[in-house]
């Protein structure tokens, strides 16, 4: 029953994202507004323990509800061979650009050794 | 023979194949997968799109067709988003501690990637439209497609774009990070995940995830805040331009 119940839960805060987010025009998506929702909600323990199996479950097969998605790619196989080098070119170094200035940034504010033995 | 193939076009054509072949080719690619190691060429994503849009070109089948069964794994991504908070929840003390580091790696990762998209691709001379899909390819696809409706890009490349730059992500971040000498402990993990979750969004995460709990954490971290900084700032920037 508790996995059940979990995802009937984050469906609830999926849909109360998709709410806010249309009412109140808010340019960021429905599901977005939804996991700031269940943050709030996770403060109560029953929630925790119905959202915790269904979550689990849901995060640990994320891959593969990425697969519809990327099938589509099928559907560009005309502009994607016209401008095949190119796209392939500028898709792999911004990828790698935008990895290595999050990561490098990140190494940059991160406190010594000795100071980030507290955050643990 | 001729049965067969009445048999094959009834069956093609229900959303029980779109369904059926999505999982069964999912679960074989992360058999593959686990065989190999986790290898980066053998990511459970991209060889799954591989095979089934090779089936599909192979058998004539158009895309909606295939999708009539595949959008109900599809749907799923709606509460996988929302669920992206429980990991948050379990970390948020460490969170709490390293907030405006992590907001401000994450405004620079996605403003390099986006910044080089565009530049590279204007460099190429890839045109207008294409190049605003590009823009905001670094962003979960179904925002990627919004973002780029608001800034003159065609919605169903953003979606293309931002999956093959998820699964070059998830291709390469082993490789890139290795080069870059970042730690493999409990901090460089999540250090990792942090990065790959801002350039590759979910594609990125569910790689991370795979790979370790604490990079999977904080790559949803990174998807979720790619996603409002990108949805808040990028109509913002390119209505200056």
């Amino acid at each position: 029953m508790r996995p059940l119940q979990g995802l009937a839960f984050l469906l609830l805060m999926q849909s109360g994202g998709e709410a806010l987010s249309h009412f109140l025009k808010l340019p960021v998506p429905g599901p977005v507004v939804g996991m700031v929702l269940l943050l709030l909600a996770l403060r109560w323990s029953p929630v925790q323990a119905a959202v915790a199996p269904a979550a689990g479950f849901l995060l640990s097969h994320l891959s593969l509800l990425f697969v519809p998605v990327g099938v589509g790619v099928m559907t560009h196989l005309a502009l994607l061979s016209a401008h095949g080098l190119q796209l392939v070119a500028v898709i792999v170094v911004s990828t790698w650009v935008g990895m290595a200035v999050t990561a490098g940034v990140l190494r940059l504010l991160q406190p010594k050794a000795s100071e980030h033995a507290e955050l643990r | 023979m001729q049965n067969f193939v009445e048999l094959w076009v009834y069956l093609s054509s229900a959303p029980l194949f779109g369904l059926t072949a999505t999982l069964a080719v999912y679960v074989l690619a992360q058999a593959v997968s686990l065989r190999a190691e986790h290898a980066p060429w053998a990511n459970p994503v991209m060889l799954s799109v591989a095979v089934l849009a090779g089936v599909l070109l192979a058998t004539g089948t158009a895309y909606p067709t295939y999708f009539a069964g595949a959008q109900f794994i599809h749907f799923l991504l709606g509460p996988a988003v929302v669920a992206l908070g429980w990991p948050l929840w379990q970390r948020r003390a460490a969170l709490r501690a390293r907030w405006g580091r992590l907001v401000l790696a994450s405004l620079a990762g996605g403003t390099a990637a986006a910044a080089s998209a565009v530049g590279l691709g204007w460099a190429l001379g890839l045109p207008g439209d294409v190049l605003m899909s590009l823009a905001p390819k670094s962003v979960t696809a179904p925002v990627a497609m919004g973002v780029a409706a608001q800034i003159g890009g065609v919605p169903a490349l953003a979606a293309v774009f931002a999956a093959l730059t998820g699964m070059v992500g998830a291709l390469s971040a082993r490789w890139l990070f290795g080069l870059m000498r970042l730690p493999t402990d409990a901090e460089g993990m999540a250090l990792r995940g942090f990065a790959l979750g801002t350039a590759s969004h979910g594609i990125g995460a569910a790689h991370a995830m795979q790979v370790n709990a604490d990079a999977g954490a904080y790559a949803g971290l990174a998807l979720g805040l790619q996603v409002v900084l990108a949805a808040v700032l990028m109509p913002l920037v390119f209505r200056l331009f």
